[in-house]
Parts: C-alpha cells; structure tokens; sequence
C-alpha cells in the first residue's frame, strides 16, 4: 500500500500545481500592476521585489504603495496595515490544529497566509498517502513565487502593458466563488456558509467598503458564540 | 521619494504589521497548549464564513446603483456558477467567467 514515490517534492509539486492556477494567473497580473504602480512613484523593481518578499500581501502592498509616495509616517505605515489586513487573524483559527505539527514549515506558512492560500488550504486536500504538511508547504510556496514573479515583473516593465488587462482581477472573485459552491455541496457547511454571506452583505451596505470586514468579523464571532450549540451539533467530524 | 533608509524601515513596518495579524491566532493560542473549545469550534464554521466573506470583500466596490448596475460582475458570476455546477470543473469556470468579465468591462460595458 505504502508508495514512497507519492512523496518526492517533484510529485508533490505536480499534484498541488493545478489547484495554484487561478492564483498563478492573478497573482502574476495583480503582482505585476503594483509593480508598475510602485514604479509610478518612483520605486523600482528592487524595491517591488522586497515588498512583494517580505510583505507578501495584495490590498496591503496595494495600500502601502500611497504611503510610501506620502513620506515617512511609520506610525500611520503601521495602523493602515493593520487596520487593511485585519481579516487576516481569522485565517489562523481554522489552522490551529492542523499547523501544531507542522514543525519549522509552520511560521512560514503562517506569514504567507494570503487570502488566496487560505481559501485552497480550506478547499483542497492531499491525495490519500501523500505527506499533508509538504504538500500545502507546496502550496504556499508556488503562491509566494507567483506574487514575486508578478511584482518584481511590473517593476521592471515600468509602464503599460501591451495588452489591456482591466478586469483580469476577477479572477480571484471567481476563485473564491467556486470555492464557496464547492463548500456548499457539504450540507453541515451551509448554515456558517450563509451566516457569513449575509453579514458580509448586511455590513457592506452598512458600514461602506472601507470599513465593512471589521463589522463583519465581530458581527460572526457573536452569531457564531449565540449559536454555538446548534451549530456545533451540527459540525460533528463527518 | 524618501531617503533609501526611511523606505526601508516603512516596509519593514508595513511586513511585520501584516506578519503581526496572521501570526495572532497562533501566539494566542500556542501548539504547546490545548485550543480552548471555543476557538476549535470557531475554526470549524469560520472557513465557511470567511469565503463567503472574501466573495463580498472583491465585490465590495460594485454600485448596483448606478450605470452598469453591477451587470458585469452579475452574468460574469452567473457564468462562473453554472459551469461550476454543470461541467464540475473549477479551471474552465473560473476562466470563462475572468474572461467574459473582461470582455464586458473593455467592450460592452464602456
């Protein structure tokens, strides 16, 4: 039963390539308009690669492109951040128990928790055999090169692009969409499935874009505290 | 432009600020101890929450209000859910509908 070919690094990273496609195509061309952006205001490909780098983050770097146009502001640099990347803190709770035994691999692959690789590692799963921890470190990675590639590209190329790439960002939309139907198919994941979608909405519409994903991040925490007993009945291992 | 030294430490702030936010959970609630039962049970419904979340966070600048009254992002999504649903196949409508999104945003919807 046991295969030990199922776990080469070159087999791991054929298997989990395409489930990174759509992060592969949005990320490269999402990656390569902050780069020129960042061009814009003087900053050139060396400086999009270390963000892209050590950042590591769409609307954050997106964000973070205005601030480095309007002067040293560290404090301001800092709350921005924060304030931008706050859905982040969600994305570790689903993953605690999953990363506890992930050793070393584990606070890399907790920087690089962008949305795009958190919504695969909650979708995808390792065929059976295979090692799990190489096989979303694998995931992680590929994403990661994806931006850098993406980044330090738009850096280099300057200005426009040849072709008219206007739109291309929807497909990340799209990504989280077939994720979301993909959920939907299990019916105990219903039910958070649609509390979510609905404070998201409710609170866009409140709250405005800017400010919605905090509303809507305290806004599930107590849904989910007030229904915590249906809903964890519910949620029983399958 | 600031001096090179300024910039660097700004992106030195803006990387650990983000680090700061996905790192959280797990400095609060350390592999060496157990989870509290609350926190698993909120890791368990949140994935579901949070897709749909990110769906309306790359929505969240659509006017249905106003002119084209989000008709792009409409049939573009319309397109990615039914040949999700119908071919199965995640690649093809996650394609379709990027390039049926574009096509409407370049093309039809001026």
């Amino acid at each position: 039963m046991r295969d030990e070919t199922i776990n080469t690094t070159r087999h791991i990273v054929r298997t989990a390539f395409p489930h990174t496609i759509p992060v592969l195509t949005g990320y490269l061309f999402m990656g390569m308009a902050f780069g020129m952006l960042l061009a814009s205001k003087g900053y050139g490909a060396g400086w999009a690669f270390v963000m892209a780098l050590t950042i590591y983050a769409g609307s954050g770097q997106f964000v973070a492109v205005g601030l480095m146009a309007a002067g040293f502001a560290p404090l301001t640099a800092a709350l921005m951040t924060l304030a931008v990347n706050a859905r982040h803190v969600f994305y570790g709770i689903p993953l605690l128990e999953r990363f506890k035994h992930y050793g070393r691999a584990k606070w890399y692959m907790v920087f690089a928790l962008t949305d795009e690789t958190f919504a695969l590692f909650c979708s995808v799963q390792p065929p059976p055999g295979m090692d799990e921890k190489k096989f979303y470190l694998a995931i992680s990675v590929m994403d990661h090169i994806y931006w850098v590639c993406g980044c330090t590209l738009g850096g280099l190329l300057g200005s426009a692009l040849p072709i008219n790439t206007t739109g291309i960002d929807f497909v990340m939309t799209a990504l989280f969409a077939v994720i979301f139907l993909e959920q939907w198919k299990v019916k105990a994941n219903r039910t958070p499935a649609l509390i979510g979608l609905g404070a998201s909405i409710l609170c866009r519409v409140v709250f405005g874009p800017q400010w919605f994903i905090l509303a809507a991040m305290a806004v599930l925490v107590l849904v989910f505290s007030l229904g915590i007993r249906p809903l964890q009945q519910r949620m029983v291992e399958p | 432009m600031m001096a090179s030294w300024q910039a660097a430490v700004m992106v030195a702030i803006f990387a650990l600020a983000t680090l700061f936010t996905r790192a959280l959970p797990f400095l609060a609630f350390p592999a060496s101890r157990p989870t509290p039962k609350f926190i698993v049970y909120l890791g368990r419904v949140l994935p579901f929450a949070i897709t749909a979340m990110l769906v309306v966070y790359c929505l969240k600048d659509v006017h249905p209000g106003t002119w084209p009254h989000a008709l792009p992002e409409v049939l573009a999504m319309a397109v990615v859910c039914g040949l999700f649903l119908w071919r199965k196949n995640s690649l093809l409508a996650i394609a379709a509908g990027t390039l049926l999104y574009m096509v409407l945003v370049q093309v039809v919807f001026v």
